[in-house]
C-alpha cells in the first residue's frame, strides 16, 4: 500500500498547479475567457496541448503519456481549484476515453488540441439512465441515417466532432443495441443550440435530422456500446470527483482565510467557536471526499464491471454529499459577500452543485450502491 | 500510488485473521459481537492467548514484548482484531500506562510493571477525570502531598472504567497548587488495595456497570511510584492521550457490526418479506457503508503518513478526524441495529447480557434484547477520549489555525 505520488506524478501535479495558478489565479480572467467565442480560452487550450496535458490518458504508442486514473485525478483536481473552463473533461476524458476504448486514429488530433470531442449521449427523457437511448440509426445502403435529439451535451456547441450514441436495435432502455458513431460536428442535418450552463461552462442541445453517416463512422462493435459507455462514464465520474475535491479544498481554504480576516464585534469571526466547528466539519467533508476520490481512481480501472460500478457509485455519493456541505457552508460562513457574482466563492458553490447532478445525483448513486449490496 | 495491500500484507492479514478465528474462544467473540458485557475472565483469557503469541502489546519496544511491525501491519492487526470481535488487550495497560512507563518510568518500574501489564497479571484503570474536570482535565483537584517517602492522596476520580476489577490505578494529582494549572500535576501509580480507596459503581443508561467513582481518603503511596518528574505529569498525560489514537476510528468494529446488521435484517420478518427488503433501510445501510469506506481510506492515509514520518513523529491532527467520524459511525451502526430490532427492542431484560440461561422464555430473539442497550451505551463514544467538540477545537487550532 502506497499513497505517495511517483516522481513523475509529483511533477505533473506541480506543472498543472503552476499553469492553473498562472492562468486562473487572477479570477477576473475567467470572465474574459468565458467571453471568447467558444466560451473558453483558445490560448489556454493550446497551452494544455503544449504541456502534453491533452495526451495524458493516451498510450505512449499513440503519442500520449500513458497516464491512468491517478494522473487524470491529479490534473482534474488542479482544474477544480482553478474553476477551469476549457473542455478537458468533455474532449479528453469523455470523448478521448471513448475513442481510446475503440482505438480510433482521431486521438492524435485530440492530443494536439485541434479536434475537440463532445459526447452526445444524454437525451431529454433519459435523466441518469445511461442506456436510455432513443436516437435512431436507420440502416441505408453504405451507412446509417441518424434522427433524434441529444440534450445538455457538454461543450457540444464548440466541439469539432461528436460521438453520438444511437439505437441500432432493441428497446429504448435496453443495454443491448446501442451503437456509437463519430460525426463531424458540421455535418449536414446537425443543428446545435449552444448555451452557458449555471457554472459558467458551455453545453448544447443537438438535433439530428436525417444525418447520413458512412459505415466507417461506427465506433466499435454495432449494438455493443453500452459496456464501453459504462466504463468510460465510470472513469469520467472518478475524474469529476477529483475536480470536485479541488474545488472543495480551495473553497474550504478560502473560507478559513475569510474567517481569519473578517472582523465583527471587535474580533476576527474565526475566534467564534460555532464558526470554528463548522469550518472543521467542512475540512472533514473535504478529506472524506478526497479519500473516496482516491478510491475511485483506484477502482476506475477495475476489470470487474459490477465492482467498479459499485465503487464509483459509492465515491460519487460521498463526493456529492461533501460538495453540498462544503458549498453551502462556505456561502453561509462568508455571509453576504458569498452571494455576489463578483466573488469567487459563489462560483465554486455553483460548479460543485452542477457536478452533483452530472452523471447521477446522490440518490441515483445511492440506489446503485444499495442494490450492489445484494 | 497504489492503494492495494501488498501480497506480504495480505499474507499477514490472513495469518492474523486465522489466528483470531481459531485461537480466541468463539463464546468470547460471540459476546463481543452481540455487544454483551465481558467478564474479567473473558478479557484475561483473550489477552493471555494473544500474549502467548507475542501479540498483546505489538506496538511496544521489542525488548518489552513488542513486534517489529510496519504501521500498515499495526493497522491490519487492529482492524482484524475488531473485525473478528476479539476483545482488545486492556487499553488502560497496553495502550495507556504501559507506554508511559517504558518511556518515562525508572528501570525498576519498567521491570516491575511492564511484563505484568503485557500478560494482564495486573488490571489497570485510569484515574484522570474528576467530577469538576472533564474536558478541562487540567483543572483537576485531587491532591498529592509529599510526606517523607510517601505521597498522601486526597480527592475523587470518576468515569473510571472497570475499576471494580483493578489492581492498580494511574492517577493524575496536583502536587503544586501554586503553579499554573498544567504545571503542578504529577503522574502516580497507586495500588488499589491501599487503605483509603473506595470504589463506587456508576450505573449507565444501558444498565451497565462499566464505570465507577474512585475516592481517595488519605491514601499513602510510596514516593517511588511517581512516574518521571514531579509536576511534569501533564506532559505524560498528553503523551498518553496521543498514543490512544491507534485504532481510534474503530472501523473494523463498525464493519463487523454492519455485517451483523445485514445478516439480522435478512432474518427478521417484515410484512411478506424481511427488513432487508425495504429499499429505504438498504439505502441507509449503504449510506453508512459509504462513509465507513471513506473513513477507512482516510485512516489508511494517516497510516501511510505515519509510516513516511517514521517512529516518534508527532501525532497527526488528522487523527482527530478519525475520532469524530469513527465515533459517529459507531453510533450510526447502533441506530441501524435498533431499527432491525424494531418493537422487539423494547423489553428491558436486565439479565440479557449475563449469558446465563433463565427459566423464563425469551422475548424475541436474543440479539434484540441488546439492541437498545448498545444504542444507549454507544452515545459515550462521542464523549470519551476527548469529546467530539474538543476534537473540533483541536482541529480548528492545529490544522485550520483559527
Amino acid at each position: 500500500m502506497d499513497f505517495d505520488l511517483s516522481e513523475e506524478q509529483r511533477l505533473l501535479a506541480e506543472s498543472a498547479g503552476k499553469l492553473i495558478e498562472a492562468r486562473y489565479g487572477d479570477f477576473t480572467r475567467r470572465a474574459a475567457y468565458a467571453a471568447e467565442p467558444d466560451g473558453f480560452s483558445a490560448a489556454v487550450w493550446q497551452e494544455f496541448a503544449d504541456l502534453g496535458l491533452l495526451g495524458l490518458p493516451f498510450a505512449e504508442a499513440q503519442g500520449g503519456s500513458g497516464g491512468g486514473p491517478v494522473e487524470t485525478m491529479i490534473v482534474m483536481e488542479a482544474f477544480g481549484r482553478g474553476l477551469v473552463l476549457e473542455p478537458y473533461f468533455a474532449s479528453v476524458v469523455l470523448g478521448g476515453g471513448l475513442l481510446r476504448a475503440v482505438g480510433h486514429e482521431l486521438v492524435a488530433r485530440v492530443m494536439d488540441g485541434t479536434a475537440r470531442i463532445a459526447f452526445a449521449h444524454t437525451e431529454p427523457q433519459g435523466r441518469y439512465n445511461l442506456h436510455d437511448v432513443a436516437v435512431t440509426a436507420r440502416r441505408v445502403p453504405g451507412g446509417r441515417v441518424l434522427d433524434g435529439a441529444k440534450s445538455v451535451v457538454l461543450h457540444g456547441d464548440s466541439a469539432t466532432h461528436l460521438v453520438v450514441s444511437a439505437r441500432t436495435s432493441g428497446g429504448r432502455r435496453d443495454a443491448e443495441g446501442i451503437s456509437l458513431f463519430l460525426l463531424d460536428a458540421a455535418a449536414d442535418g446537425i443543428s446545435r443550440r449552444g448555451y452557458a450552463t449555471q457554472d459558467g461552462l458551455r453545453a448544447a442541445e443537438i438535433l439530428l435530422s436525417g444525418v447520413a453517416v458512412p459505415d466507417s463512422a461506427l465506433l466499435g462493435a454495432e449494438g455493443a456500446a453500452a459496456r464501453v459507455i459504462d466504463a468510460v462514464v465510470d472513469t469520467a465520474i472518478a475524474a469529476l470527483c477529483a475536480e470536485a475535491v479541488g474545488a472543495m479544498a480551495a473553497l474550504q481554504a478560502m473560507t478559513v482565510d475569510y474567517l481569519k480576516q473578517r472582523r465583527q464585534f471587535g474580533t476576527a469571526i474565526g475566534s467564534f467557536q460555532v464558526l470554528q466547528h463548522r469550518a472543521v466539519d467542512m475540512l472533514i467533508a473535504v478529506e472524506q471526499a478526497r479519500s473516496m476520490t482516491m478510491y475511485a481512481a483506484m477502482m476506475a480501472s477495475e476489470p470487474d464491471a459490477a465492482a467498479r460500478r459499485a465503487a464509483i457509485a459509492q465515491a460519487k455519493v460521498q463526493v456529492n454529499r461533501s460538495a453540498r456541505l462544503v458549498g453551502q457552508e462556505a456561502i453561509q460562513l462568508h455571509g453576504g459577500i458569498g452571494m455576489t457574482m463578483e466573488y469567487k466563492a459563489g462560483h465554486y458553490f455553483k460548479r460543485l452543485a452542477m457536478i452533483e447532478t452530472l452523471f447521477g445525483d446522490t440518490e441515483h448513486h445511492l440506489r446503485i450502491a444499495a442494490d450492489a449490496m445484494g | 500510488m497504489d492503494l492495494r495491500f501488498t501480497p506480504e500484507e495480505i499474507a499477514f492479514r490472513d495469518e492474523v485473521r486465522s489466528f483470531f478465528r481459531t485461537q480466541i474462544p468463539q463464546a468470547i467473540r460471540d459476546k463481543v459481537s452481540a455487544g454483551r458485557h465481558l467478564s474479567k475472565q473473558d478479557f484475561v483469557t483473550a489477552q493471555r492467548i494473544l500474549h502467548a503469541r507475542g501479540w498483546a502489546v505489538p506496538h511496544w519496544p521489542l525488548h518489552w514484548g513488542g513486534q517489529d511491525w510496519t504501521p500498515v501491519q499495526r493497522y491490519i492487526f487492529n482492524e482484524e482484531l475488531q473485525s473478528e470481535a476479539v476483545p482488545p488487550p486492556l487499553p488502560f495497560g497496553a495502550q495507556m500506562v504501559g507506554p508511559v512507563i517504558y518511556t518515562f518510568g525508572t528501570p525498576e518500574q519498567q521491570r516491575r510493571f511492564l511484563p505484568r501489564i503485557a500478560n494482564i497479571e495486573d488490571w489497570w484503570c485510569q484515574g484522570f477525570s474528576e467530577p469538576g474536570s472533564g474536558s478541562d482535565l487540567a483543572s483537576l483537584k485531587t491532591r498529592a502531598v509529599r510526606e517523607g517517602d510517601e505521597y498522601v492522596i486526597n480527592g475523587q476520580k470518576t468515569w473510571t472504567t472497570l475499576a471494580q476489577y483493578a489492581d492498580w490505578i494511574f492517577v493524575l494529582a496536583r502536587t503544586d497548587p501554586a503553579a499554573k494549572k498544567q504545571e503542578g500535576i504529577s503522574f502516580i501509580l497507586v495500588d488499589m488495595r491501599t487503605p483509603g480507596i473506595t470504589v463506587r459503581p456508576i450505573v449507565t443508561i444501558d444498565g451497565g456497570r462499566e464505570v465507577n467513582e474512585v475516592f481517595f481518603d488519605d491514601v499513602r503511596v510510596p514516593a517511588e511510584n511517581l512516574v518521571g518528574q514531579e509536576n511534569k505529569g501533564w506532559d505524560y498525560a498528553k503523551f498518553l492521550l496521543g498514543n490512544e489514537r491507534s485504532g481510534i476510528a474503530r472501523i473494523g468494529l463498525s464493519k463487523e457490526r454492519l455485517r451483523r446488521i445485514k445478516r439480522l435484517a435478512r432474518e427478521t420478518p417484515d410484512g411478506d418479506g424481511t427488513v432487508w427488503d425495504d429499499p429505504m433501510f438498504r439505502r441507509d445501510v449503504a449510506s453508512v457503508e459509504i462513509e465507513l469506506k471513506a473513513l477507512e481510506m482516510t485512516q489508511l492515509r494517516v497510516v501511510a503518513a505515519d509510516a513516511r514520518r517514521g517512529a516518534g513523529g508527532k501525532p497527526d491532527p488528522a487523527s482527530s478526524i478519525l475520532k469524530i467520524k469513527g465515533s459517529e459511525l459507531q453510533q450510526a451502526t447502533t441506530e441501524l441495529l435498533l431499527r432491525v430490532a424494531g418493537p422487539l427492542a423494547l423489553p428491558f431484560l436486565p439479565d440479557a447480557d449475563d449469558g446465563v440461561l433463565h427459566n423464563e422464555p425469551p422475548i424475541g430473539p436474543d440479539w434484540a434484547a441488546t439492541a437498545a442497550p448498545q444504542y444507549f451505551n454507544n452515545r459515550k463514544v462521542s464523549i470519551y477520549g476527548g469529546s467530539n467538540e474538543i476534537q473540533r477545537n483541536i482541529i480548528a487550532k492545529a490544522i485550520l489555525g483559527l
